[in-house]
């Protein structure tokens, strides 16, 4: 508690959790990237590359990224509604939950516990934790909102609000499924209905989680740290409303020549070419609210971080659609290029903006200075080379594999092996190593700073 | 302002605007025939053949395996016939993937001998010295445990009794420990001595491989 009553230490809490998941997920994944060159650390079932590939995306997609979002969510609820939170202690028992639900998730999945839906692989036990979580969650959100003094919501709560209720759909929707034992389930959709309902799921819980809240904390954050506010409130209600009703009809883009109906498909198409135009909204409201005030990208270390985050997110909402396409997904789909793809929204756009959040935030809320504002911005070059290095390399390994796949001889044969296609991609997963390794060092130095400012003395005058 | 300041209203219609897309593309579909269409060539599993599909997920080699062939002229020469909805009526979950560090699966049935899998899960790169694919020689010491097949394929819809299932299971052991089995020297090579008249996971998820795209080449024989 502080002097305005608000209840940061859960928004502590959830800070350095996702700092905790953030180093944890990024060891597992330099341990996996190791492994697509030489699998000679695939030494025990429980650190073979099928197993821990998906500790890593949960890792950092459930740890990282919605620790990040919770961390950030109960500040700005807070702030935004000027209440401090209705039910304190739900909050810190959501977040003990959370942090040991996350462990079990990583434990079971090392264990081969797996699904094998993607981004769903947690076990039956584990998807009630989480829903029991997200109730946990929702519940201050809602009492919060209800009991506010500030009037009117602002956009950043929109967002909170939109990710509070889709999740949950997709959630529940796409685990339903039949216990074996405790260990054990199947899905209740069979074949091409339940890579529908999966694809509608990872779709969107990617856009929910990585995107909708992170916009929160962009709209939230942005104007905070630059002192200047949002340009057009306008073009954030018709990007907010656009967005949310566009995502849901995307999921199909992912099965793209699959035995998937064609109709699907093809909705999914002509939705994943009109999101670009919301996306948008957000990256032009943006840019134009620094209108005038470019200088601070020198001025000031928080900005750089924000407009380079949208940036990716730009390019990133403008390639996803672009692969969409089935002549393009032809040529693309099961490449490194969509891993690429994937690592450019999370290390550049997610990273990028949760980092310039807690620069800002954790001062603010343990009424301490940034330790340092030269390591945030070593940190901000170490990761935004890392990130461009990481992802350029897999577009061009990307390439060369749907090539090479591709590619016959003038009598009609296929002119490369499988092998011979995989193979000519390890010195590309050698830099790509590399790269993740300079990123990881930038990510150690943002985490230092964090534990250093928290470990001072307080400042004289409290923000 | 409108619903701007009404919360809850706002998350109704928030909840409303997010279903639409979902009811058209995720829910509708679910009660449309054509989505997942039936095909009396595709058989179930068996009971075995289940077992390896667990273990072939509980290892994540969906990972980098997918199981769809795309109607793509070199995709078709280098796997086989293109994937017909019609093959999947059975799996739950589908097992078709997102990404190729390995190839695509779905016509492997057949493709090969038992020996080639034996030695290929014990060593990939005793093959190919190059593969980056983690060996699964440790399969092959784990006992099949076959105690819950029954139940699965109960759940599972396959319609079989119980008989049936323990029919199977004994089937398959009496196959794969016959002295005159095609692949009885690099099985015995890859097998622990003490569980050479036993089933393992190893035979589980190589009986699994061989079913994958069988009742399609089936078909097309006739």
């Amino acid at each position: 508690m502080n002097d305005s009553g608000y209840d940061y230490s859960v928004v502590k809490g959830f800070a350095f959790s996702a700092l905790f998941w953030l180093v944890i997920g990024l060891v597992i994944g330099l341990w996996i990237a190791f492994e697509m060159f030489d699998p000679v650390l695939n030494l025990t079932p429980w650190l073979s590359f099928g197993r821990l590939r998906v500790v890593h995306t949960n890792g950092l997609g459930l740890g990282f990224g919605l620790a990040g979002i919770f961390a950030t969510a109960y500040y700005m609820l807070q702030r935004l509604t000027r209440t401090p939170l209705p039910f304190p202690g739900l909050a810190r028992a959501h977040l003990w939950l959370f942090n040991i639900a996350i462990a079990a998730a990583a434990v079971s999945l090392m264990a081969g516990l797996n699904t094998a839906k993607e981004y769903a692989e947690l076990e039956w036990p584990l998807d009630v934790g989480v829903v029991i979580l997200w109730v946990m969650f929702a519940i201050n959100v809602f009492a919060i909102l209800i009991k506010r003094q500030e009037k009117q919501m602002y956009i950043s709560l929109w967002y909170l609000v939109a990710m509070t209720v889709t999740v949950a759909v997709l959630y529940i929707v796409n685990n339903l499924e039949v216990p074996l034992n405790l260990f054990k389930s199947y899905t209740i959709y069979s074949g091409a209905n339940d890579a529908n309902v999966e694809w509608w799921y990872g779709h969107n819980i990617v856009g929910f989680i990585f995107t909708v809240p992170v916009l929160a904390m962009f709209y939230y954050f942005l104007p905070k740290a630059t002192g200047l506010p949002i340009y057009s409130h306008r073009l954030s209600i018709v990007s907010f409303w656009s967005l949310i009703f566009a995502y849901l009809w995307t999921g199909a883009h992912h099965l793209m020549l699959t035995p998937l109906p064609e109709w699907i498909q093809t909705v999914a198409i002509a939705f994943s070419i009109f999101l670009i135009a919301p996306s948008w909204g957000s990256v032009v409201n943006g840019y134009y609210t620094l209108q005038g005030n470019w200088e601070q990208m020198r001025t000031n270390y928080l900005t750089k971080f924000f407009i380079l985050g949208v940036t990716f997110y730009g390019l990133q909402t403008l390639q996803g659609p672009l692969q969409g396409l089935r002549t393009l997904n032809a040529f693309f789909h099961y490449t490194d290029w969509v891993v690429g793809h994937v690592h450019m929204g999370t290390m550049g756009w997610v990273a990028m903006i949760i980092s310039a959040s807690f620069y800002y935030m954790i001062p603010k809320v343990t009424g301490r200075e940034l330790y340092s504002v030269k390591l945030a911005n070593i940190h901000f070059w170490l990761i935004l080379v890392g990130q461009l290095a990481w992802t350029v390399t897999m577009w061009i390994g990307g390439i060369q594999q749907g090539a090479m796949w591709k590619e016959t001889n003038p009598d009609g044969s296929l002119t490369y092996s499988f092998l011979e296609g995989i193979t000519s991609l390890y010195p590309y997963y050698r830099i790509r190593f590399v790269s993740g390794v300079v990123y990881f060092i930038g990510i150690l130095i943002f985490a230092w700073n964090l534990i250093k400012t928290v470990r001072q003395k307080p400042s004289a005058s409290r923000a | 302002m409108g619903i701007y300041s009404k919360p809850v209203v706002f998350a109704v219609i928030s909840a409303l605007v997010i279903l639409v897309g979902t009811v058209a593309t995720a829910f509708v579909p679910l009660f449309m025939p054509s989505t997942q269409p039936v095909s009396a060539y595709v058989k179930p599993y068996t009971a075995i053949e289940q077992e390896g599909r667990d273990i072939y997920m509980r290892e994540g080699c969906n990972n980098c395996h997918t199981q769809t062939v795309r109607p793509l002229r070199t995709e078709v020469l280098r796997y086989g016939e293109y994937s017909k909805a019609e093959e999947f009526s059975w799996d739950r979950p589908f097992l078709w993937g997102s990404r190729r560090t390995g190839p695509d699966l779905n016509r492997i049935g057949g493709k090969y001998p038992d020996s080639w899998h034996y030695r290929h899960m014990q060593s990939p790169q005793s093959m190919f010295a190059l593969s980056n694919m983690p060996p699964y020689g440790w399969l092959a010491t784990n006992r099949l445990d076959t105690s819950n097949s029954f139940r699965k394929t109960q759940i599972l819809g396959y319609g079989y009794t119980e008989e049936q299932v323990k029919q199977q299971i004994a089937d398959c052991k009496a196959k794969l420990t016959a002295t005159d089995y095609d692949s009885k020297t690099t099985r015995d090579q890859v097998t622990p001595e003490a569980l050479r008249g036993e089933l393992t996971e190893m035979d589980a998820i190589i009986a699994y491989m061989q079913k994958l795209g069988r009742d399609v080449k089936a078909m097309e024989a006739k």
